[in-house]
């Protein structure tokens, strides 16, 4: 599956809740309706994202995915900025 | 001309109406009612590493999904917003009281497990053993996010901590301080 994306984030290694926080800065930058890609190694941001995407207003999540690179899983979130 | 008249009863109902809607309005504006908002208000009341962390985790992370978040320290939960110790000025028993209590967050121990402080120092080596944020990584993060940080000012004198003991910049507040932000709190929490 391939989403497109305005911008990428490595937040590899990261742990809770640094991937959130990490991201948000992120999106933040970006303008109203691009998408950032972000690609996380702590398994719990996918159900955080779900979280964050279901409370926050301004962000909308697109896709999800669970990608094995080098015998490691990497979590891949594609969201939108909505406001 | 009936018609007339029913037009013209029926315009008088309909500015009698919008008159009545407006003292409504006028009223609520007036007496503004309280709704729930995106926000997160947290009673830190435990001077516990283990619970501080707990505490700072959520804050950050709330205030990452765009939640207003406020944390209100009160009691042994002050230790957490202290910088340093000091003696001058206090009273014999203050003194007991600040030579027991730790000096700041990076002098608190475990609720479990502390055994004289050698517990928090292991649970500090796991956490950087497992690339987790520091308490005090996590606590400037909290600032920066905007989460509005509140000392009770009633258990500070009581406990005997001097401002110049604090934090720089954290709000001072009481009670009503830390309800003001619940009342309007979707998640409220007391750690």
């Amino acid at each position: 599956m391939s989403t497109t994306y305005d911008q990428a984030l490595d937040v590899k290694g990261a742990k809770c809740p640094m991937p959130l926080v990490k991201s948000r800065k992120a999106i933040g930058e970006l303008p109203v309706g691009q998408v950032l890609k972000v690609v996380a190694t702590d398994r719990g941001s996918l159900a955080d994202f779900k979280g964050w995407a279901n409370t926050a207003r301004n962000i909308e999540l697109i896709a999800q995915e669970t990608v094995s690179e080098a015998g490691q899983d990497l979590y891949v979130h594609y969201l939108r900025r909505t406001a | 001309m009936t018609i007339d008249k029913l037009e013209l009863s029926e315009t008088r109902a309909l500015l009698e109406r919008l008159a009545s809607l407006e003292a409504r309005v006028a009223d609520l504006e007036a007496h503004p009612a309280q709704g729930i908002e995106d926000r997160v208000a947290m009673v830190v009341f435990s001077g516990d590493l283990d619970k501080a962390i707990a505490a700072l985790i959520i804050a950050t992370g709330a205030a990452s999904m765009g939640l207003e978040t406020s944390m209100f320290f009160t009691f042994w939960g002050i230790s957490a917003v202290k910088r340093q110790k000091m003696f001058a000025g206090k009273s014999l028993l203050e003194q007991g009281f600040t030579a027991m209590l730790p000096g700041g967050l990076g002098e608190t121990g475990l609720s479990q497990m502390n055994f004289f402080g050698a517990g928090a120092q292991i649970i500090r080596g796991l956490m950087k053993k497992h690339a987790i944020s520091s308490p005090e990584e996590l606590f400037g993060l909290a600032r920066e996010l905007g989460v509005r940080m509140v000392v009770c000012d009633m258990s500070r004198e009581l406990l005997g901590i001097a401002d110049a003991e604090l934090i720089d910049g954290l709000e001072t507040g009481g009670v009503a301080t830390f309800l003001g932000d619940a009342a309007r709190a979707k998640v409220t929490l007391f750690i």
